[in-house]
């Protein structure tokens, strides 16, 4: 069963009792993927990698995890998820972040 | 072990998994967010998370979303160490009889659940010697129904029921002492920690995990609606609790007290406050004599602890 | 040790569900004690301080945390019991409805005590009431044999994959729980046959993460209460199958009531829990004098057993309906007022009273069990009752 097929009948609202879990539980891991947090935000992180010493600390402390950690240690942002809150610019140690209005 | 071990170095040893998925709706920058993120980190196997009615629990599990990569229970407010020693104790049996994997079992729960509606729960969690992590993630007042005292509020702080009013300016009582209360279960371990210092936290919830009995751990995590501050302060606050020593990072250890991160110098108790809506009315002239309670409170906390640490006893 | 099958013992209720408990694999038990349900829990503590239980016992601070912690036990796939009376239920309330709603199997044996206030510890039905809109099995015991199979019934019944709703067992406080009767056990290989090893339908699996408990917003909440409701309505369809691979074990057949002679009698009395007993020996009295009276002794009390008794009700001439409880405010006792919805609903215009009776436990004799019944000779001679609701005994 995928994350799509248990959100899109209820954000739709096309489904009937018996197409729900029992009990209100939720069967798989992680179908929060499926809500795109980043149409929350009013700023944006911008990430200039001329700076960036790949610390990881932005990674660390993202409440979303919209900062990807890739496989070389570097940092991507997730704008999918990102809510614009700015924690991130305010841990980095060599300034690399700075928050610009969308 | 006597001396404070270390699972992860530097922020590179963290795991790259992330066990608490984005998507969740927690507000931006919530001290909440970061500790179940890093909290999540710290696991070793098999684990099961109990979290009962607050912030984390409607911002992440609410139907069709679950923001959880692990297995999750809620069932009421009041109950989460009731039902993490059910979990517990039917582990340890269905392991046995059935071969059933056991399941490291981690309650997380805001303070509401745990100083107050929780706390019977807790008691009885901890005096049945249940092997079960109890994380409470304090951002000092109910914030999930709109920022409410709570037994955790320190004193002087403004929430909705504990107003800056013209007579009465903010909670007039103390905050209740998590650790201290644990400790005097005669728990194996409990600990402080604050989402500032994060390899500190997330080492402290790894050691605890290989700790057989219950542990606590009480995670200062600020809240950007309710503790009124502006979204990406979050982590700068937290770090400020740290240095003022308001909020103390220690551990206590088959009862005996150490101070992870000794505050020689601590910066004015100001510093902290005037970046927080909920303390502005403290900075006025006329509420001086609250401020001075506070501040008592943080240094006669802070002394107690020293003064535990250097005589060595055994709580 | 193995229990021979079809000896007869001498039992009192609360220590025959304790054994029904054991003998049915339980794997966690925890409950906190309250008069008059706490020798089920000291009898289950020595079987397992003794070993020949292996559960983990577990006695909470209070019964919310009981429930509780049986709640938990069970996700994690556990089968669990529960035991408590009176102010523990009233305390446990919140988490009745949590644990039906979310579908977790489990059995609880009720020792039905009355309410404070005033503190009374004596047999009532008024603390299961305020559970019966829960979406719990409610299931009543006319006497200690009833108690220890239903019990089996209930674990099996609870955990069928078509109802995967929790059971409650009801034992009259003392009359019950505290008198010794007669019991003839199952042995245990037949218990072992009837209720293998709990084969969850879900639970916690690291290696199959589900989240439990969520919270649902206006969108979806009705719809997963529309499930609740129709497996509490599955569960009394499921019921006589359940009870009919009991009967085969033990040559005892439960039914969704115990009728005496209720198929052919004028007048009828409908009364739930021991109470049966006493009207029972009345009725056989005045069957001997020839007079036409019939007692029904509810067994299922929760899904409610509309078809089966309107089927037995039809030809009655009257009906008076006994509560050991009562809906202050209302229009009746619970039981009163649900029959009243069921004749009016199937066009049963039977002239019906309602005997509000042994509140606080006080006692109700048989004498005063055959006035009774005679009373509802009357109603069926004059077709009509005077009152609708009078309360026995009391001193107004």
């Amino acid at each position: 069963m995928s994350a799509k097929k248990i959100v899109e009948p209820i954000v739709k609202g096309q489904f009937t009792y018996r197409d729900l879990p029992i009990g209100a539980m939720i069967p798989i891991p992680a179908t929060s993927l499926e809500y795109k947090t980043g149409v929350w935000r009013t700023r944006q992180p911008k990430i200039d990698y001329g700076r960036c010493i790949k610390c990881l600390l932005c990674w660390v402390f993202c409440p979303d995890a919209a900062i990807k950690r890739l496989d070389d240690d570097s940092v991507k942002v997730d704008y999918e998820y990102c809510k614009g809150c700015g924690v991130c610019e305010t841990v980095c140690p060599v300034k690399a972040i700075s928050m610009e209005e969308v | 072990m006597s001396s404070q071990a270390i699972f992860y170095k530097t922020p590179k040893d963290l795991p790259r998994e992330e066990w608490f998925a984005s998507g969740h709706r927690l507000c931006a920058g919530c001290g909440a967010g970061i500790a179940a993120r890093l909290v999540f980190k710290a696991i070793r196997g098999p684990t099961v998370v109990v979290n009962p009615t607050g912030c984390v629990e409607v911002s992440t599990s609410c139907y069709p979303y679950t923001a959880w990569k692990i297995p999750y229970v809620h069932v009421a407010f009041e109950n989460a160490a009731a039902v993490a020693s059910g979990i517990v104790e039917a582990m340890k049996i269905l392991n046995k009889k059935r071969g059933k994997k056991l399941h490291d079992v981690i309650v997380f729960a805001g303070d509401g659940g745990t100083f107050d509606i929780g706390f019977q729960a807790l008691s009885g969690a901890l005096e049945r010697g249940h092997n079960m992590l109890y994380i409470c993630y304090d951002n000092e007042a109910y914030m999930n129904t709109g920022i409410q005292r709570s037994g955790a509020t320190p004193i002087g702080a403004a929430t909705t029921t504990s107003p800056a009013g013209k007579v009465i300016p903010g909670k007039q009582e103390r905050k209740k002492d998590l650790i201290a209360i644990a400790v005097a279960h005669r728990i194996p371990y409990a600990a402080t920690a604050s989402i500032s210092h994060p390899l500190d936290l997330v080492n402290k919830v790894r050691k605890a995990l290989e700790i057989e009995g219950p542990k606590v751990l009480h995670v200062l995590a600020p809240c950007v609606p309710g503790w009124r501050y502006p979204p990406a302060e979050t982590v700068r606050i937290a770090r400020l609790a740290v240095e003022t020593r308001y909020f103390p990072v220690y551990e206590v250890e088959y009862g005996r007290v150490r101070i992870n991160i000794k505050v020689k110098e601590p910066k004015p108790l100001e510093e902290f406050l005037k970046m927080q809506g909920r303390f502005s009315h403290l900075l006025r002239p006329e509420n001086a004599h609250v401020l001075e309670a506070l501040k008592k409170a943080v240094e006669e906390n802070w002394e107690r602890l020293v003064k535990l640490e250097e005589s060595g006893v055994t709580l | 040790m193995a229990r021979q099958a079809q000896e007869r013992i001498a039992i009192m209720g609360d220590e025959a569900v304790a054994l029904a408990v054991k003998q049915s694999n339980v794997d966690v038990i925890a409950a906190y004690p309250i008069t008059p349900q706490t020798i089920i829990v000291e009898r289950l503590s020595e079987y397992v301080a003794n070993g020949e239980l292996d559960a983990a016992f577990i006695q909470a601070e209070s019964e919310h945390s009981a429930l509780s912690i049986c709640v938990g036990a069970s996700l994690a796939g556990a089968r669990v019991f529960t035991s408590t009376a009176s102010q523990g239920l009233a305390l446990m309330h919140e988490i009745v409805y949590a644990t039906s709603s979310m579908r977790i199997p489990m059995v609880m044996a009720i020792a039905n005590r009355s309410l404070n206030a005033p503190l009374n510890i004596h047999c009532e039905h008024g603390d299961v009431m305020p559970e019966r809109d829960s979406g719990w099995v409610h299931l009543f015991a006319t006497n200690v044999q009833e108690a220890y199979d239903l019990t089996f019934i209930a674990f099996k019944l609870s955990e069928h994959s078509d109802v995967q709703l929790p059971v409650s067992v009801n034992l009259d406080a003392f009359i019950l729980t505290h008198s010794v009767e007669p019991l003839t056990p199952i042995s245990d290989d037949d218990a072992s046959k009837f209720l293998p090893p709990r084969q969850p339908l879900y639970s916690i699996d690291f290696d199959n993460p589900a989240t439990f408990g969520t919270m649902a917003l206006p969108d979806t909440y009705m719809e997963f209460k529309y499930q609740l409701k129709e497996a509490a309505e599955r569960a009394g369809q499921v019921y006589p199958k359940v009870a009919e691979e009991y009967a085969r074990i033990s040559g005892r057949r439960y039914w969704y009531f115990n009728s005496y002679m209720a198929d052919d009698a004028d007048a009828v009395v409908l009364v739930l829990g021991s109470t049966y007993g006493t009207l029972k020996a009345a009725a056989r009295r005045l069957r001997e004098s020839g007079l036409k009276v019939g007692v029904i002794g509810l067994t299922m009390f929760r899904p409610f057993p509309e078809n089966q008794l309107v089927e037995l009700l039809k030809n009655a001439k009257s009906l008076i309906v006994m509560d050991r409880a009562y809906s202050y405010g209302g229009l009746g006792g619970p039981l009163y007022m649900e029959t009243l919805a069921m004749l009016y609903r199937n066009g049963l215009r039977i002239p019906a009273m309602n005997v509000v009776y042994g509140l606080g436990g006080r006692d109700f004799r048989l004498d005063e069990a055959e006035s009774v019944l005679k009373m509802a000779l009357d109603g069926a001679r004059r077709g009509r009752f005077d009152e609708h609701v009078i309360w026995w005994g009391v001193r107004a």
